[in-house]
Order: structure tokens, then sequence, then C-alpha cells
């Protein structure tokens, strides 16, 4: 049993509702009891689909659990099918389904479909969300896609777009582009927006583009062993990633490298003066594996930020992401609990965040502010506009983002000189957002509040040295702005509690000051 | 005040036959409730003993994520629990054990049991008396199924009350209990008029606080705000306690009959009567006039939801003139609904339970000006030209007595005028 509160991800047949809710022609008979439905409002809702996910809920009660439950099963695929008349169905039970062990394959089988009914099988109490939306496309391309003549022209897949996916709406014209301009024609985009009768045709292409991990990459191995169709390993995100990746996709194909970087305003924009302030800003960066990567080498090498931590919430990613965090120094934290991840940030103070949803709201409760940079999503996160993360637009668009949250250069400084105004001071937060970081609401000690209200002296259990601050020295730390206080207060303790002192004075934290100093 | 209500119908629909319907429900759990019921009950935690899917139900169903630590959480279930491997007893304990230490503010806490809890048969009443004990006298510990295989939506809110009922200390005092968990705003207001007629002390069902607990008993009148408190009213007429039945306090006219029936019961005048409600009344009449302006002779079609529906109907269809095509609603118990029903003109389908695409037929070919509905069907719906009002948000925002009528009428005419309003198309 494991206490949680808030979850990055679903349960894995909320990763299969992703698959299917992409495709057209496709149907999910799920074995599931009343309430399950609410899935079909993550859709709806949070991504504005103006369609009901084609999902069939069984929707058993307590009365049927006593009787025989499989007949609601068949009833309910045979309604389905009939009234929408897919080209394939998955067929799969969700957790509480998991349980009555009524077997939705076997079912589906007895009823002599004309159509594919795909089993699926995903273990409800063991694994999540992303492992779902990767386990059932693979499943379908298993059953659908069978090994086919290559087209006479360079073609390729992409593959792992899904239904609620973080920008992959936009990405799907960003990367098509890219293959344009090399001369590479789109076989399949799948599981979004493909047709079961798409997918059928997967074999076709030359080689597949692999866009997310995440959600595909069991179904790229498959088709590399089945069909022999290699695929990228680079996602691009970025300027340098999505320059890599244009060399390995001309690799695979066998074309020049050919990239159309005239509408690419992001290298300059960082190198302009305005952003000379965002130098050795410390970031930390959660999220999905993926994003999580690719971020961090924007951030560190196409920014001039500072890494100062990064984590994934999915365990598949883990590996990847240790030997990544090695690179960058630093220690990659892998947990899907999110009150972890707080924990993290608070100890690491970091002046800004790249997140997750769930990162923006723990940066609002510590005053830090927080780009979004991956799943789970948000309303926000489907903007009206073209928004992609990958490509060059995707480069552009990442730089925008990233900077709105912060301060300004010179309202920076400006915050540093006066301030003590009585309107355009720390608490504020930046200006440009036009509302104050909110404190936490509830009984939970929030560092920054110990840090400004309290009357106890400010300590701090740094290893095995307690360090205590003075009077005049937490006065003075008060005057930092709030942006950079974090940081500051951190810098003091850890060149106090190096050198063993154990009381920090003013001397102390300037002394510190001046030995952090860049 | 001297102007009537529209005279009953000769004909109501409380002898309507009902289309039962047994197919997909596209509804929320009874988990749903604990969004608004851990924010009611400040000293309460809620903990989900479920799956990963509730825990992203909970997180996923208000459409917002409560950020301030919420006090509710789930005991995600897994593997090790299923194989009995883990003694899920013990392990509920450690868990609880967890939570409390971490919570030293929590005075009550609820168990609530799930779908995967409530299939593999794990006692979470036995669980509950085991830790009230341990915890004694500083938390008590109750436990409801909010679970989905035996509820709808605000059924979890019935079944939490419904708990909290036979724990409730015994008087024989003759005293008011109003039921249910309201907006505070709302219940200050209930309280106000009702305290105006000389009635009192007044007790509400759950109390904000378990130190602010009172005792019930054959003395004991209660009344019922929300209508789906179906198992709580049977709940507190075993312990003796005596229902008094009028329609639900939505609108002026739901309002005041609520009021006068509570008011008969304790010998109110009829002077006095009028002198409390008089003002409240000409006010809620005059700002249901306004906010129904545009829905005045339209037809509106109920999914169900929330069991709001039938007091809805009677509202929209009394009060602001529309014509009620269909009104679903999860389960009808006709005890606690009959006021309503009688009220409610001969017409409407009258549907319980669900099979949501033969609905959706009905519904495209009866082509509503207005269709009440959850949110996985409001945006299809919109698409499909039809306009919607999403059903949580009468869950979710104050729309009880005078003072809320006119917000009331105001959430279903809002989508209307909103479809009037938007011009996208070039001028010429």
């Amino acid at each position: 049993m494991k206490l949680t509160v808030w979850t990055y991800e679903g349960p894995p047949h909320v990763g299969a509702m992703r698959v299917a809710t992409g495709m057209k022609g496709m149907h999910y008979v799920l074995h599931a009891p009343q309430g399950d439905t609410y899935a079909d409002l993550l859709f709806t809702m949070i991504e504005r689909r103006n369609h009901r996910p084609p999902v069939t809920y069984t929707t058993f009660q307590a009365r049927d659990l006593g009787a025989d439950t499989a007949y609601l099963f068949k009833d309910a695929a045979t309604a389905a099918y009939e009234r929408f008349k897919p080209e394939a169905m998955i067929v799969g039970a969700s957790c509480t389904a998991e349980l009555i062990q009524d077997d939705p394959g076997g079912l589906a089988e007895t009823l002599g479909l004309p159509i594919p009914a795909i089993p699926l099988e995903l273990p409800s109490y063991q694994r999540k969300e992303n492992f779902g939306a990767d386990e059932t496309f693979f499943q379908i391309v298993r059953a659908l896609a069978k090994p086919m003549e290559k087209t006479a022209h360079v073609t390729a897949n992409l593959i792992g777009p899904t239904g609620l996916g973080f920008r992959h709406r936009d990405d799907i014209v960003e990367v098509t582009g890219l293959l344009m301009d090399m001369g590479i024609e789109v076989n399949v985009v799948a599981p979004m927006p493909a047709t079961p009768s798409e997918i059928a045709k997967l074999g076709q292409a030359h080689f597949n583009v692999l866009m997310y991990p995440e959600t595909a990459e069991t179904a790229a191995r498959y088709m590399e062993r089945a069909f022999g169709q290699p695929h990228t390993r680079t996602v691009p995100i970025g300027v340098g990633a999505t320059r890599d990746f244009v060399a390995e996709v001309a690799k695979l194909a066998g074309v020049e490298p050919v990239l159309d970087d005239s509408r690419l305003r992001m290298p300059w924009y960082s190198a302009s003066v305005d952003s000379t302030y965002l130098t050795g800003k410390r970031v930390f960066l959660f999220g999905d594996g993926t994003h999580v990567a690719a971020c961090a080498r924007i951030a560190r090498d196409e920014m001039g930020f500072e890494v100062v931590g990064m984590g994934c919430y999915n365990r598949e990613q883990a590996r990847m992401l240790r030997s990544l965090a090695k690179d960058y120094g630093v220690e990659a934290l892998i947990t899907d609990d999110y009150l972890e991840v707080e924990r993290r940030i608070e100890e690491l103070a970091p002046e800004m965040i790249l997140g997750t949803q769930m990162e923006r709201h723990i940066g609002k409760r510590l005053g830090i502010p927080c780009a979004v940079i991956s799943a789970p999503v948000h309303v926000q996160d489907f903007p009206a506009r073209y928004s992609p993360q990958m490509g060059i637009e995707g480069a552009n668009v990442i730089f925008d983002t990233w900077v709105h949250p912060l301060v300004m250069g010179l309202e920076e400084h400006l915050l540093t000189m006066f301030r003590e105004d009585f309107e355009f001071h720390d608490e504020a937060g930046a200006s440009h957002h036009g509302h104050k970081a909110k404190l936490r609401e509830m009984g939970i000690k929030d560092s920054l509040k110990t840090e400004t209200d309290s009357a106890e002296p400010l300590q701090t259990n740094l290893g095995p040295v307690e360090i205590v601050w003075l009077p005049a020295a937490e006065k003075e730390l008060k005057k930092i702005p709030f942006f950079v206080r974090g940081k500051a207060k951190r810098n003091t303790e850890t060149f106090a509690s190096e050198r063993g002192v154990s009381e920090i004075s003013v001397d102390t934290l300037y002394e510190a000051k001046a030995h952090y100093a860049r | 005040m001297t102007e009537q209500f529209t005279p009953p119908p000769a004909r109501g629909c409380a002898s309507t036959p009902v289309l039962k319907e047994r197919g997909q429900h596209e509804v929320f759990c009874g988990l749903t409730g604990i969004i608004w019921l851990h924010r009611k009950m400040q000293d309460a935690f809620f903990l989900v003993v479920g799956s990963r899917t509730c825990a992203h139900l909970l997180q996923s169903a208000a459409g917002v994520m409560i950020f301030a630590e919420p006090r509710f959480a789930t005991a995600i279930l897994e593997e090790t629990d299923l194989a009995g491997m883990a003694d899920a007893q013990q392990e509920l304990d450690r868990v609880v054990s967890e939570l409390l230490a971490r919570r030293p503010d929590i005075k009550q806490l609820f168990l609530v049991g799930s779908c995967p809890s409530e299939v593999i048969k794990l006692d979470l009443a036995k669980a509950a008396e085991r830790m009230s004990a341990q915890f004694a006298p500083n938390v008590r510990v109750l436990s409801y199924s909010g679970s989905g295989i035996e509820t709808t939506f605000t059924q979890g809110e019935d079944a939490c009350l419904a708990a909290m009922a036979p724990v409730l200390p015994h008087t024989e005092a003759r005293e008011l209990l109003l039921v249910g968990a309201l907006p505070d705003v709302v219940e200050e207001q209930a309280v106000g008029l009702i305290e105006a007629m000389g009635i009192g002390p007044i007790r509400v069902l759950p109390a904000s606080r378990v130190n602010d607990e009172y005792g019930i008993g054959p003395n004991t009148l209660y009344a019922l705000t929300q209508p789906f408190l179906t198992d709580t009213h049977e709940a507190l007429q075993r312990r003796g306690a005596q229902h008094i039945a009028a329609p639900f306090p939505f609108g002026e006219e739901g309002t005041t009959q609520w009021l006068r029936a509570i008011a008969d019961q304790f010998d109110v005048s009829e002077a006095k009567f009028a002198e409390v409600t008089d003002a409240p009344r000409a006010r809620a009449r005059k700002a249901v006039a306004q906010a129904s302006e545009a829905i005045k002779g339209k037809s509106v079609f109920f999914f169900p939801d929330s069991q709001l529906e039938i007091p809805l109907a009677r509202f929209l269809t009394r009060e602001c003139g529309m014509d009620a095509v269909e009104v679903g609603a999860p389960f009808i118990h006709k005890a606690v609904m009959s006021s309503d029903l009688n009220l409610l003109s001969e017409g409407p389908v009258i549907a319980e339970g669900q099979d949501v695409d033969r609905q959706l037929d009905r519904c495209r070919a009866a082509r509503p000006d207005l269709t009440v509905c959850g949110l996985g069907l409001a945006n299809p719906l919109e698409a499909e030209g039809l306009t919607t009002k999403w059903a949580i948000e009468l869950v979710f925002t104050p729309v009880h007595f005078f003072e809320q009528a006119g917000d009331l009428a105001g959430l279903f005419s809002r989508p209307v005028r909103r479809r009037a309003l938007l011009k996208l198309e070039a001028a010429e």
C-alpha cells in the first residue's frame, strides 16, 4: 500500500485510452465499473476534443458481481461494434475488472466479430499510464501491421503521438516539415491520428521517427526487428538536438542533411545582451524522461543556465536519466511522489523550475518561477495557437516560454536597489505577472515564511554542524530579493559548514557572497 | 407576500412510469464527493483505499488540483496487497499511523472504500473500529464506501453522512437538524432565516468540526437540503428522528415551501413567516425573472448526474418558463423526491439509470435548446450544435435558497445567451 496525494501518471488503461482516442476508426471496449468514465473528461475538457473518446465502458455494479459479469462485457462489445462500426477494437479491463478476471480478450474472441479485437493485458497494480500507452500501441502494431514492400521514395513513419500528449498536435506538424525539407515523405503518423488500415501500412516506410519513447519505444523496437526499419534516437527538442536529428535522419535515409533555419530566432535571442541576466541561473528539471533530457541540454547549452538537479517520474527512463545526470554532475531524482520532488526543490533552492503542472504549483508555493516542459497535462498545455516543442519553431517557443516566468533584466536590478518600495517589492513577484507569489494555505511549514516571519533564530542542520543565523545576518538576508534569497541562504550555509562555522554573521554572509561570486 | 405561485399541476410526475435504463453510465463514482466534503469538514481527512485510478479520478474530477496539501489521499493497493503477500489490514494500520503522525490537526478520519477494496472484500468497518479504539479520544475513525459499483457521484456524500448518523450522541431535545454539506454562505443564510422565525438551536450535518457536534433522537426534526441524501434519511429514521418532507430549496418556490414545512412544525405564525421571508422572496423572484429572460419558453433535457435533476427541472419549468423534454436521474428515491415530482407537470420522460448511447440518440432527436450533462458529454454535444450546461457546476456553486435563486437561473441562461452572443462569421 502506498500513500499518494497527487499522481504524475494515471492508470495504464488511461494510456490505452490515449492511444484509442488519438486514432480514428478504433474502438476500446473497457470492462470497468461506473465512475471510470471520469477519464472521458480528460479528453473532452483538458484537450477540448469535440467528440467523445471512442470507449465503451461495461459499467458493472455490485449486484452484478454475484452473478455473471462476462455477459455484460459481451453485450457491450457487440453493441459497440454495431453502433460504431470500427475497423478494429481493443479490449481490456480497468483495475477493478482485472480483479474479477473475466478475460475480455477471450470473451471478445468468442463473439466472432468481423473485425480484429486486440486483447490488452495491462497490469493496473504494477504499471502506469505511459506503459499502458506504449504497450497498447505495440499490441495494435503487432496485430495489424505486416511486412510490406518499401515505398519507392524514401518515407518515414512518425510514431508516438497520442491523445492528451504534451504538444503532440503541433510537434507532428513541425517534424513533418523537417522531413519534407529533406525530401522525405511521411508514410503514417501513429497512433494519432492513424486509422487501423493506416497502421497496417506502417511496414512500407524506410525508417521510423520515434518522437516520444514514452509511448512508442516498444513498437519501434518491434518494427526494427519485424520490418527492418531503423528508428531515430534523437528527439528534436532544442536547436542542437534539431540539428543532430537532421543529421541522423539524413544518414538513415541516405540523403543530404538540410535544415531550413530561416525562421530560427532562438540562438540570437539567447545571445542578445538582454539575455545576459539568464547566465548561470540555477534550474531544476523534472518531468518525463524524454523531455527532461532534451530540456537539460537546452538549459545548459542554449540558455546558459546552470542545471542543479533533474529527475523524472517514469521509471522506464530511470537508467537513461541517471546516466545523463552524471554528465551534468548532479544526481537524478527518480520518483512519482511529488512531496519528494518538493523536498528536493526546497533543498536545492533553484532560481527556476522546468517541470510539469505539479512543479508549477510547488514553484508557486515556494515563490520560484516555473515553466512547464512535460506532461501531465493541464488545459493550459493545449493553447489555441501553434506551439510545438520540436524543431525550429519549437526552439523559438521554448525560449519565450522559459523566459516568461522570470523577472526581467533591469527589473531585477531595480528590485535589488529599491527593495522596500511599497508596491514594487520582492514579495510581489515579477511585475508582468500581476499577482503575488502565494504562500501555502494550510499548516505546513514553509521555508520562506520561516525565514521572514519567525521570531526564533534561523537554524539549519547541514551535515554534522548545526548552524544558527545571528539576528543581524538574518535581517541582511531578508534584504536580498526573493528570487536569489534561497540561493544566498544555501550558499552561505554551505560555506559556513564547510569551514565549521556554526554562527552566521553579516560578515559570513558577505564572505560567502565573495566566495561564490562569478 | 400576496402573489401566489403557479398552481400545482393537475397531474404531476409522481405516478409517471419511469424509463429504467441499464447500460453505460456516464457518471462519476461516489469518491468525487470528497472534493467538497474535505473542504466542508475542516478537521477531517479522507483516505481512499483503492487504486491508481481512484487517485487519478480525485485529481481530475474537479478539473483543478487543490494544491494546498489536500485533506484527502489514496492508499494505493499494490500487487503485494492483492496477492495476499502483505496483510492489507496491517498495511492500512501502517499508512494511517504515518498519516496521523504527519497531520496531528486531524480529528476525524474517513476510510473510504473503492471498487477494488470492495471486490477484494477489505473490511474497512473493522479497520475503523480498531483504529478508533487505538487513536481515541484524539481521532474518530469512520468508514464508508464511495465505490462506483455501489455509489454514483453525490451518493458519496450520502454514504459519508449516513456513516456519521449512528455515532452522533443521543438527545431527547426537540431540535431542528439541517442535513447536507452546503457552501458556508448558503448555510449561514438558511440558518439566519430559520433563526429569524424564532427556531433554534439549529444543528447541521455535517458540522464543520467534530467538536461542534450535538445529539439526535426521537424529537429531532430534520430537513434535507440535498435530494441525494437518501441513505442518510434512512439512517436518521433509524435513530427515531422525524423527516420534514418538502420540495428542495431551489428557487423562490422551493425555498419558500421548504421553509414553510419547517415553520409549520415549529408553530411559526403566518405573520412571522411573512415578515421573515417576504423581502428575500421578492428579491429572489425579481432576480429569477431577470436571469431567466433568455431561457423562457425554451426546452431542456437532463442527463443523469447529481440527483439534483428533478428538483431543478421543477424550478426551471415552474419559475423560469422552460419545457422539460427528459429528466434523467441516476436513481429515483420516491419518498424523498415525491414533493418535487408532484410539482413537476406531467409530460417529460422521467428516466432512471442510463444507457448513454441510447439517451444521446433521444437527445439528438429532440434537439433541446439546452442540455444539462456531465463534462464528458458537454463539448462533444456543443460541437454537434447543441447548447449545454455542465452539471457538475450545479454541485460546486452556491445555488440553494432565496439569494442564490437568480444565480441558479443564470447558470442555465448563460450558455444560451453566450451562443446568441458569439458572432464568429464574416460580417458580410
